[in-house]
């Protein structure tokens, strides 16, 4: 069931915590909803649910679920399952109960029977892996386990549309890779419409067919994960989904200064902030014309497929990261207090608030 | 490496204070009671209580706590559930409101009763232009007891309510599940601990209240005495073992009471462990 979200606002008292949004998500699309704490993201999973209700001042929003105009019903009529981040299973319920719930309260001539509850339930817990732990109360489950109680509780009731409100962020990292890929899996195979909130910019990129980047109450850019990290809209968005280096300095002439660091730009001259991931960062033992950029290497994290190296310069405000290769780590005999060159291998500027990525020269 | 405040010395000196303190204050009155109720035998405690006005009181005692129990029991709940599960202006001051009857003396309580609802009072005297006399009367007894045990329940169940959230009543909700269904399958099962315990101290104060009830009711033998009146008419009157004997019922139900409080802890903490 596709989701349509129009001029949806909400006030806090006097706050806003979201400035009037229009968000369109199509029929078993599986959207992530990305920002940083106080973005307004949890705010607006719970608008759509129903669990709050969206600004009615100075002009009403809409949400309409397919053809079906949601605005005024209840949270309980609006078939929805909603997933909470630390799972809200009835504690005092066993785990089948715990599922079988929102077929039980059905209204008696909606409900099925005894036996097709049963039945139901159990096929769910086989599909969340769990039918062994049937009559376990949740506080006897890990912390995975019971989020997956708590989807399955939410997929029971067969809803129109599932909203997560930061699934995997009380678990820890393992746990939460599995229950993604699990997930993910998981939503190929029933294609229910799916909205979920996270902080995680991985775990966005990795999940949504389709991410909404929220900051401060608006949304900055909804696109595909790819079309997002390969062109950010703006600088919040690049500097949210992962790490940033920075190089500010004066351009004159088509060359960047700082300090004793120069860098050939083709800009107009100004005041210029570049912006570079560390994959973009290469290093080598020397100099070239045009690109001097002395590093020194103050700290090594060998883990992981790539070496993080982390430099420092007397023209750097604040230290870069660059990630190495084994191989290239290997041959360049990396050592802590080694001096290197820094070559740009692509970089970003949002002066205008767009992304240009640019080719460095001679690199 | 000895952990704070675990020297022997003054381990053995807090514990010896404490047994001291709690064996001079609290075991010996009560042992005193009951060798006083039982000091002329078994036979003139027994006719002491079987005494058709001690009867009375006893009676007139239960009935009050029995009615008092179920208006604290759903004020309690409503107001909880109102201070936990709504934000409004003026929430902080009602929280703060539910307290004044812990604040106030019980006799200032049944002063202000007798001043509103006695026959020269506010309210009273309308009511007594219609014949409906709530003082000195049994009402005015109820009305007291339930003004004095009303925080109770709700004390017991606001911070439980609080720490609990409000997540599992909202997942129920998404599942479809009604308000009264809500309540009767997530939010009644989660608190019936607590609310049991709220019950109980508000069968014991009920049951034992004095000051407020002695303003109020005028303590007519027969009439509107109850067991605490009772005991202290008794003991005016130089009946001591009478008054001992009444003592003694009234410590009987203190004792229930916290052997019921004690059994419903065990099994809690029992439940917990188990799970």
């Amino acid at each position: 069931m596709s989701i349509q979200l129009h001029n949806i606002a909400k006030h806090f008292g006097r706050t806003q915590a979201l400035e009037p949004i229009d968000l369109d998500i199509q029929d078993g699309e599986l959207v992530g909803l990305l920002g940083p704490s106080g973005s307004g993201k949890t705010t607006l999973l719970r608008i759509i649910a129903g669990l709050e209700s969206a600004d009615t001042a100075p002009t009403a929003g809409r949400i309409l679920f397919g053809e079906r105009d949601v605005t005024h019903v209840h949270v309980r009529d609006r078939r929805i399952g909603f997933v909470f981040q630390h799972y809200a299973l009835f504690r005092h319920m066993s785990v089948f109960d715990n599922v079988a719930f929102g077929l039980t309260v059905m209204p008696r001539r909606e409900r099925p029977s005894k036996g097709e509850i049963r039945a139901r339930v159990l096929r769910l817990l086989e599909m969340v892996q769990l039918a062994h732990l049937a009559d376990r109360l949740p506080a006897q489950l890990s912390g995975g386990q019971q989020q997956r109680v708590s989807l399955a509780r939410a997929l029971a009731v067969e809803p129109d549309v599932l909203l997560l409100d930061e699934p995997f962020g009380a678990l820890d990292a393992k746990v939460r890779q599995e229950l993604r890929r699990w997930l993910r899996r998981l939503h190929e195979e029933l294609g229910f419409t799916s909205v979920f909130v996270t902080h995680d910019q991985e775990e966005a990129l990795e999940l949504s067919d389709r991410v909404v980047v929220m900051s401060n109450g608006r949304i900055e850019q909804i696109d595909t994960p790819e079309a997002l990290y390969r062109a950010p809209k703006n600088r919040f968005v690049f500097e949210f989904l992962g790490e940033v280096n920075h190089l500010e300095g004066r351009v004159q002439d088509g060359m960047l200064r700082c300090g004793d660091a120069q860098l050939n730009v083709n800009l107009p001259d100004g005041d210029e902030e570049l912006l570079l991931r560390p994959h973009e960062v290469r290093l080598a033992p020397s100099f070239e014309s045009g690109v001097h950029l002395p590093v020194t290497v103050t700290a090594i994290s060998l883990v992981g497929a790539e070496v993080r190296v982390e430099l420092e310069a007397d023209w750097l405000a604040a230290p870069w990261l660059a990630t190495v290769r084994h191989a290239d780590f290997e041959r360049l005999k990396i050592h802590r207090g080694q001096r290197l060159y820094a070559h740009p291998r692509q970089w970003h500027r949002f002066k205008d608030e767009t992304a240009r990525p640019r080719q460095a020269p001679a690199s | 490496m000895r952990r704070v405040g675990d020297a022997p010395a003054i381990r053995r000196l807090l514990i010896t204070a404490a047994v001291l303190l709690s064996a001079l204050f609290l075991l010996l009155p009560l042992v005193a009671i009951f060798a006083q109720a039982f000091s002329q035998g078994v036979a003139v405690f027994w006719t002491n209580v079987s005494n058709v006005y001690t009867l009375h009181a006893i009676g007139l005692t239960l009935v009050i706590a029995l009615l008092t129990i179920p208006v604290c029991l759903v004020f309690g709940v409503a107001l909880a559930w109102l201070v936990t599960r709504f934000r409004f202006p003026g929430r902080r001051i009602l929280q703060t409101l539910i307290d004044i009857p812990f604040a106030v003396s019980p006799v200032v309580a049944g002063l202000v009763y007798l001043l509103l609802y006695g026959r020269g009072g506010w309210i009273g005297s309308f009511l007594d232009g219609h014949d409906i006399q709530l003082m000195f009367a049994w009402p005015g007894i109820l009305m007291v007891t339930i003004f004095v045990t009303c925080p109770f329940v709700a004390r017991e169940l606001i911070p439980l309510m609080q720490a609990q959230g409000t997540r599992e009543e909202e997942a129920a909700v998404t599942l479809g599940a009604s308000g009264f269904t809500t309540f009767r399958r997530v939010t009644l099962p989660n608190i019936k601990w607590a609310l049991l315990y709220g019950v109980i101290l508000t069968n014991a104060r009920a049951v034992g209240e004095f000051g407020a009830v002695s303003v109020v009711s005028g303590a007519i033998r027969g009439q509107t005495n109850t067991l605490p009146l009772h005991l202290e008419q008794l003991y005016q009157d130089y009946n001591a073992v009478g008054a001992f004997s009444s003592a003694a019922l009234l410590a009987l139900i203190a004792l229930l009471t916290l052997a019921a409080k004690a059994a419903l802890q065990w099994r809690a903490t029992r439940r917990e462990a188990f799970s």
